[in-house]
């Protein structure tokens, strides 16, 4: 086996020299009656030829977004992500390293984080972030336990424009932990009255922009009535590029923000590994969860930088620890580092109205359409249709033969809430004017 | 210089006779290799870019009244830049491709770079989780087999695929077992979990999320947990047991089967925390010694990079009791065709632990690892790395203090994959476990866990995993024992200002924590 040392021989020395005759008598501990003797009827080692083509075969059955007319969003987006963000992240100084538990040897991997949470807290204009969560669905359940830690309070009441595997993901740890959600129905226009629904009880209000279905919307009134109640507003933000054109969540009083940034960096990746970012105030960085990495200096005076503030995780506090996080995103902060030091901030503005303009372009050119209806008044890059009197699910699934992916059926994510005809299609740089004649004409098939 | 000394356009070709162990300081405060490299923000400005975007459509804002006026405060470099600046950051890491990395509960083994490229094909890498499924079935298949070598490989009945890191998957097992309580009408009435004091930070915080108490159990003298500590422990209020095994002091528990029969007695369940499945797989199955639920953390066992800290991936094995509550989405085989059940409704499912279907790129990476060892590597693997650990043990244990052991002659109590050390053997030579770690540094060698687990005093928790050659290991002990007689022979400089070889001497974690600064602002003008 190509990835294990020892000969035979060693193997025997090594043996003798711990003192015992056989590697048996090392798993002497395991109970006789449970002992594996056998093989499991699966196959034995494989060349790396053979698993090279059983990955290729695989592979080939998927429809790659690059091999097709791409316009899936809903929380994931495909970007153009440079080669030497792939490069770099693949320097064995960076892929084959742990946490940065010793700093001396770890300056690497704790400056790139340093300036990463100087990324974060930038785009999201927030006084302070952590180095990163699972990704921006799990990051929103964590800031709502947040939230209920520093109001000491257990009613989370969430937006009917966040996206609803977030919004599932609060629902399932606010079950266990016996917190209360109200959540208010899914609706394509953004409108809604949360305000009326705020009282001393609340702990924070959720809320998202752009909203799943792509609607922007300014939550700084919204912000006021908030903390007028002595609660917390958390801003979900799913498309990170969105930032480069938008205000930011920060900017309009939110205590806390969170979201996902794949899209700069990371890629699709059919769902994971993917990065969560995570950003608050200062007043409330205690109750934070997840690493942070903080400067310091040497013996000798120099600057450098440490993972800090432990005392609010597992491995010092136990089971009063801020979360049972362990891991941040480690790798996937690195690429998101690189592509936004490679973008700088002149590059992500060029890149998000390339994509906000693709997407202005191309919704004009299908509300041409008869059958379709684009519902949003405004959006970033991405916006909801109507398609009236069709099933957008069986229209996607038919699409997606001619190498069409036309977006993501509300359906999916929403069975139950009468929105069969609704389409969300999302538009980045990477859509050429190809794909839009592509999908204009196949959509119009569709409808008719 | 005389002529032989030279080639023949008047190049020197050996070293000139002067003293050259005499360090001076250099103009650049650079040591050759060593290059010191400021922030980004330091190198770059809010001006440059290394990216080259095609210009917009033109098209009339649809953004409404919130487009973002104020500066970002963005710094940006050119490619070249870029490139120079993270090379720069990389070689201030140590990494396991550099030198050996004992990290004791981290598994620290070869990183296989086949898996980094089958994780890249365009089938897995550029594939949305929401589009069509009948568009991503070879997705799916990769998933399935996974997950078949998992349930194979733990004799388990169910594994959900989509916890994100190890203290996720504990979090998923953790629910299920609660979920199952509720099924079985008992909401509200089990609220406490049983936690051995050597347990892993994250095995209370999560039980704490689950909304549980929990109890600690004492640890018996020889490092594993008494059944009899359980027996005592266990009422109708107690949920479940949460045990490591191997446990965190790199021992089998060898009781773990009646500790798993007497919390089933008690209508508990039985939660194990698999950091540590790297010794058994392909010798034990965690479903044979009672295990309900456990958590496998592919970027330990499976060796998906650790990559400075994750992505992780934690899927959990899941007993046939706990199996039906596991979390959306899972998939449902139907002849060829393979369906991602997505919402809860119409299942028992406890409901959803993240958005998307998880950790992809770690799955590839997992099951590349496991095609390439097949079930015979799979043993070996387990087998090098107990071997390993006994070796470093066996090797120390006259000049280091084995913990959990007298110094007795002879073979004793078998590690499994970790030699675990106390600090005994420095007391009275002024030198700490950490004094003793950062000198590690110096030697080359990543340090060890120190610290940890907390039931031992100034714990070295050594993990060599089954990547390390006989040499490295040989390599490893003389420096150990070189280090240990140094310390015993009082040669405290050697130690109390390590590392002095390092990218940076020692650094300040206190001044971190008590005057936190987390992110780089722009000098006052």
């Amino acid at each position: 086996m190509r990835y294990l040392p020892h000969s035979k021989k060693n193997r025997e020395a090594m043996l003798a020299t711990i003192g015992v005759n056989s590697i048996d008598d090392l798993f002497a501990e395991i109970p006789e009656s449970v002992r594996v003797t056998e093989g499991f009827g699966l196959p034995d080692h494989a060349t790396e030829l053979e698993v090279d083509r059983y990955f290729r075969s695989q592979s080939a059955k998927n429809l790659a977004a690059s091999e097709a007319a791409f316009f899936v969003g809903g929380g994931a987006y495909r970007h153009h992500v440079p080669e030497t963000v792939n490069h770099l992240i693949q320097r064995s100084e960076f892929l084959t390293a742990y946490t940065p538990y010793q700093p001396e040897i770890s300056q690497g991997t704790l400056q790139a984080l340093f300036e990463f949470q100087t990324q974060v807290a930038q785009l999201y204009d927030m006084e302070v972030a952590n180095a990163s969560m699972y990704d921006g669905s799990t990051g929103t359940g964590e800031a709502v336990l947040m939230a209920h830690r520093a109001t000491k309070r257990r009613k989370a009441i969430v937006s009917g424009g966040v996206h609803p595997q977030y919004v599932e993901v609060i629902e399932n740890l606010s079950d266990f932990g016996s917190h209360q959600v109200v959540k208010l129905p899914a609706n394509p226009t953004g409108v809604e009255d949360i305000i009326s629904q705020l009282d001393k009880e609340t702990s924070c209000v959720v809320v998202q922009t752009p909203n799943f279905f792509g609607e922007l919307s300014d939550f700084t009134k919204l912000a006021e009535a908030v903390h007028a109640v002595k609660a917390l507003l958390i801003v979900v933000v799913t498309e990170v590029v969105s930032l480069g054109a938008v205000k930011a969540p920060g900017a309009m009083g939110a205590d806390i923000v969170v979201g996902e940034g794949q899209s700069i960096g990371v890629g699709l990746n059919f769902g994971g590994p993917y990065v969560g970012l995570f950003a608050t105030t200062k007043k409330l960085l205690r109750q934070m969860p997840g690493r942070v990495c903080g400067e310091t200096v040497d013996a000798d005076g120099k600057r450098g930088f440490v993972l800090t503030m432990s005392t609010r995780e597992q491995h010092i506090r136990r089971e009063k620890a801020t979360s049972n996080i362990c891991t941040n995103a480690g790798l996937c902060t690195l690429a998101f580092t690189i592509h936004m030091s490679l973008l700088g901030e002149v590059g992500l503005r060029k890149m998000a109205m390339a994509s906000h303009n693709a997407a202005v372009v191309l919704a004009e050119r299908l509300a041409k359409i008869d059958g379709v209806e684009v519902l949003n008044t405004s959006f970033f890059n991405e916006f909801t249709v109507r398609l009236t009197g069709k099933n957008a699910n069986d229209i996607v699934n038919q699409l997606a033969d001619d190498k069409i992916l036309a977006g993501v059926p509300v359906s999916r994510l929403l069975p139950d809430a009468g929105h069969d005809e609704l389409l969300l299609i999302a538009v980045t740089e990477t859509n050429s004017d190809e794909d839009f004649d592509r999908l204009e004409t196949a959509l119009k098939g569709a409808v008719s | 210089m005389s002529a032989d000394k030279m080639n023949n356009v008047g190049r020197p070709s050996t070293p000139n006779a002067v003293a050259s162990n005499e360090a001076h300081p250099t103009f650049t405060g650079n040591k050759a290799l060593q290059i010191n490299e400021p922030l980004l923000y330091e190198v770059g400005t809010p001006e440059q870019t290394g990216v080259d975007i095609a210009d917009p459509r033109k098209a009339t804002s649809r953004l409404g009244d919130l487009a973002r006026s104020e500066p970002i405060g963005l710094h940006g470099l050119s490619e070249p830049e870029t490139m120079r600046h993270y090379v720069r950051l990389s070689q201030k890491n140590f990494a396991i491709d550099s030198g050996m990395y004992p990290l004791g509960s981290c598994t620290m083994k070869h990183n296989p770079r086949i898996n980094e490229k089958v994780a890249r094909l365009p089938g897995f890498a550029d594939t949305h989780p929401l589009q069509p499924q009948h568009t991503v079935q070879g997705a799916f298949e990769v998933i399935e087999t996974l997950a078949d070598w998992l349930m194979k490989l733990t004799g388990t009945e169910a594994v959900a695929m989509s916890p994100k890191a190890g203290a996720h998957g504990e979090l998923c097992g953790m629910m299920a077992i609660e979920a199952a309580h509720r099924a079985a009408g008992n909401a509200g009435k089990r609220t406490k979990v049983l936690i051995p004091e050597s347990a892993h930070g994250t095995n209370p915080a999560t039980a704490v999320f689950v909304g549980y108490q929990v109890q600690t159990i004492k640890t018996r003298e020889d490092g594993t947990v008494d059944p009899q500590a359980i027996k005592e422990a266990m009422s109708d209020e107690v949920a479940a047991i949460m045990l490591t095994n191997p446990n965190t002091c790199g021992l089998f528990e060898r009781d773990i089967m009646e500790i798993a029969d007497i919390v089933h007695a008690g209508g508990a369940y039985f939660y194990c925390d698999g950091a540590n499945f790297n010794a058994i797989m392909g010798r034990a199955k965690p479903g044979d010694l009672g295990v309900d639920a456990m958590h496998i953390n592919l970027h330990k066992t499976f060796s998906t990079p650790h990559g400075g800290g994750g992505p992780g991936a934690g899927p959990v094995v899941l007993s046939k009791a706990l199996a039906a509550f596991a979390p959306v989405p899972f998939a449902k085989r139907d002849g060829g065709n393979i369906e991602m059940v997505e919402h809860k409704e119409g299942t028992k499912s406890f409901g959803r632990m993240t958005a998307f279907h998880g950790q992809m790129g770690m799955n590839t990476r997992a099951l590349s690892y496991i095609l390439s060892h097949g079930q015979d590597g799979i043993r070996q693997a387990a087998e090098d790395c107990v071997l390993n650990a006994n070796y470093i043990k066996a090797s120390l244990k006259d000049v280091m203090s084995p913990a959990f052991e007298e110094q007795k002659e002879g073979f004793q109590r078998p590690a499994m994959h970790e030699a675990l050390f106390h600090d005994g053997f420095l007391e009275g030579t002024g030198v700490s476990t950490l004094d003793f770690a950062k000198a590690m540094i110096d030697e080359g060698f990543h340090p060890m866990t120190m610290y940890f687990p907390l039931v031992v005093h100034g714990a070295m928790l050594i993990e060599p995993t089954e990547s390390e050659s006989k040499a490295s290991l040989d390599q490893f002990i003389a420096t150990m024992r070189d280090l240990t007689l140094s310390a015993k022979a009082g040669e405290t400089e050697r130690f109390l200002g390590a590392p002095f070889y390092a990218p940076m001497k020692r650094m300040d974690e206190t001044l971190a924590a008590r005057k936190p600064i987390l992110k780089w602002v722009p000098a006052p003008q």
